[in-house]
């Protein structure tokens, strides 16, 4: 499995991408090609008629923090949560294409999705904790997946590796409203990295935070990034810039003859250094420089 | 005054608008006139309950098990037996309800699509519009004999169960209704993180919508049994009017709202202690759903504040 997925290793260039730039130098020097996690081919998203992402071919890379940016309404988010098949949640939403997860089709007849998400994680934009105390927020993951785990242990193990730990400490019963912004966000993080999964999706984590509690996730990140793989939606693109090894970036399409029915594009994906100082399309140029977006 | 740069001085353009102050003195009217008879209503209440009150020890009143208000031995106007008819036809009627309105409130919030949900939900509705006469006629002609078809002549023809379990359809909008509001109102952001570490539906419901809306789920359950300890059409017709302390669904009994019923229905002269007593468990009932009316409210409110 893992060998027919680094067979299948591409340049990291998105696929409309071709031509001049294809063949990018590495920046980042890494030893071995990295492990293909995700493998998305012809991906696209409707909601009911409306096409709200389309076409999107891309290799998400294991140990890797991913970046993807983008104006709003590029479907950048919509896009994010076909990886754990959040989208099913959705009645109106449609997901076409292919997406592999280890090689194997996520979007196969037998996949369940409770399953899927157990693997794949997710952060999201709002620190959204349970109405429950800081301890039952970790525990709840273990406890609906019905995980053999000495809890106590995971509680703290995965507060620690969320850098909460010495704040909560002595106040893991208090309920998780009590914490600041900052804080909810980092419990959230723990709460998903308690289930242990392979793969953790952020969407737009620090948007609602401050620039000191955004750092502090950041950091997290890049520790976090030693055993998650990571795929990240991030307005902000400093931050992208900061902590991601590769960059996707979208952007809207007026569709067809409904013109007011916009649809997000794939306009080209990267490594992050080559998004940012280097970019083979010039509406990643105009985006990445703020001449547009 | 020299105009300025913005025109004409805005001083002294204040003018007073005659038809608004009518309208509002007129709203204002309407306010006041509802909460003044309300305020009338309890005064009276309580007014004519204080002289029974004065002929019969509240202990009396109170702890006594003999109900026997047409008599003139002062020693039988123990309401307990009353007390007990309510609480055994309410607590009958909210073993039907809660089930039944916080299921369909988990359903309608969680499980049911929109075009489900557009349906159930108004026809839900429209069964808290049926007149409880007929949920009365319902319980006597209909439910009683189903009951003694199953569980035999030991049920008798006027019966707690009966009205209970009719009472209890009664008040499934009322529970699942407000239940369901406050489920709606938790914040997809909770459902979507417990989906996002794996949990399924059933996980999503139980372990996080329903504790985090629990607050209001209490206040539907108060407002319910509320409900039911004021109702009297439905008990007036199909419970029976024999006031007894038992816990055997299947007897007869009398409710608090049955007596007064009966009592208004009687012929009691004005001034006696029997007319009396009518105000006196009038007052009590009173009491009772205002209580858990309040507690309710207190409920609502908290879990409003937690989002």
């Amino acid at each position: 499995m893992e060998q027919t997925a680094a067979a299948r290793m591409r340049p990291a260039t998105a696929s409309q991408q071709t031509g001049p730039r294809a063949e990018t130098s590495q920046p980042r020097s890494s030893a071995a090609p990295a492990q293909v996690v995700f493998d998305v081919k012809d991906l696209s998203v409707s909601y009911g008629s409306h096409v709200a992402l389309g076409g999107v071919d891309m290799q998400i890379h294991k140990g890797e923090i991913t970046a993807l940016i983008g104006p709003s309404g590029c479907g950048k988010s919509t896009y994010l949560r076909c990886f754990n098949r959040m989208n099913d949640l959705i009645p109106s939403a449609r997901v076409q294409g292919s997406m592999t997860y280890h090689g194997e089709d996520l979007y196969a007849r037998g996949v369940d999705p409770v399953v899927v998400r157990q693997r794949i994680g997710m952060v999201f934009q709002k620190p959204n904790p349970f109405p429950k105390s800081i301890y039952d927020n970790i525990a709840f993951g273990p406890k609906v997946n019905g995980m053999k785990v000495d809890l106590d242990e995971v509680v703290e193990t995965s507060l620690r590796r969320a850098a909460l730990w010495d704040e909560v400490r002595s106040k893991l019963s208090a309920s998780a409203y009590g914490l600041s912004g900052g804080q909810q966000q980092r419990l959230c993080i723990a709460r998903a990295i308690a289930v242990n999964p392979d793969v953790i999706l952020m969407d737009e984590p620090c948007s609602s935070l401050d620039p000191i509690a955004t750092a502090r996730i950041e950091d997290l990140m890049r520790e976090l990034q030693e055993s998650y793989t990571i795929v990240i939606v991030t307005h902000n693109m400093q931050q992208a810039a900061r902590v991601s090894d590769r960059t996707a970036f979208f952007t809207t399409e007026v569709g067809g003859e409904t013109d007011d029915l916009r649809s997000g594009r794939l306009v080209e994906y990267d490594y992050t250094e080559n998004i940012f100082k280097n970019p083979g399309d010039s509406r990643t140029e105009d985006y990445v420089t703020g001449r547009f977006g | 005054m020299a105009a300025h740069a913005g025109g004409e001085s805005l001083l002294r353009t204040v003018r007073p608008r005659r038809g608004e102050q009518a309208i509002v003195l007129t709203l204002k009217a309407c306010g006041a006139i509802s909460i003044l008879t309300t305020v009338g209503i309890v005064a009276m209440l309580f007014a004519e309950a204080a002289p029974f009150f004065r002929q019969i020890d509240p202990r009396t009143f109170f702890l006594g098990t003999t109900w026997q208000p047409f008599g003139s031995d002062p020693n039988n106007f123990g309401v307990l037996p009353l007390i007990n008819g309510t609480m055994l036809v309410t607590l009958v009627a909210m073993v039907v309800a809660v089930p039944l309105g916080l299921g369909a409130a988990m359903y309608l919030s969680d499980y049911a699509s929109q075009r489900v949900r557009a349906v159930l939900k108004p026809t839900l509705e429209v069964l808290a519009g049926i007149p409880t006469i007929v949920l009365g006629l319902f319980a006597l002609t209909f439910v009683t004999p189903v009951l003694r078809a199953v569980f035999g002549t030991d049920v008798q023809i006027f019966n707690a169960a009966s009205a209970g379990i009719v009472m209890g359809i009664m008040i499934i909008p009322t529970i699942a209704s407000v239940a369901e509001d406050s489920m709606t109102a938790v914040p997809s952001g909770l459902r979507e993180s417990a989906y996002g570490l794996g949990s399924t539906r059933r996980q999503v419901v139980l372990k996080v919508v329903f504790p985090a809306a629990l607050s209001g789920i209490v206040a539907a359950v108060l407002l319910g049994f509320g409900r039911a300890i004021g109702e009297t059409m439905i008990v007036a017709i199909a419970a029976g009017n024999l006031p007894t302390i038992t816990a055997n669904p299947f007897s007869q009994i009398q409710t608090m709202t049955a007596y007064i019923v009966q009592a208004v229905g009687g012929e009691t002269p004005r001034g006696t202690l029997s007319y009396q007593s009518i105000f006196a468990v009038g007052a009590l009932l009173f009491l009772l759903t205002f209580t858990l009316n309040v507690a309710a409210q207190r409920f609502v409110r908290r879990f409003r504040e937690v989002y």
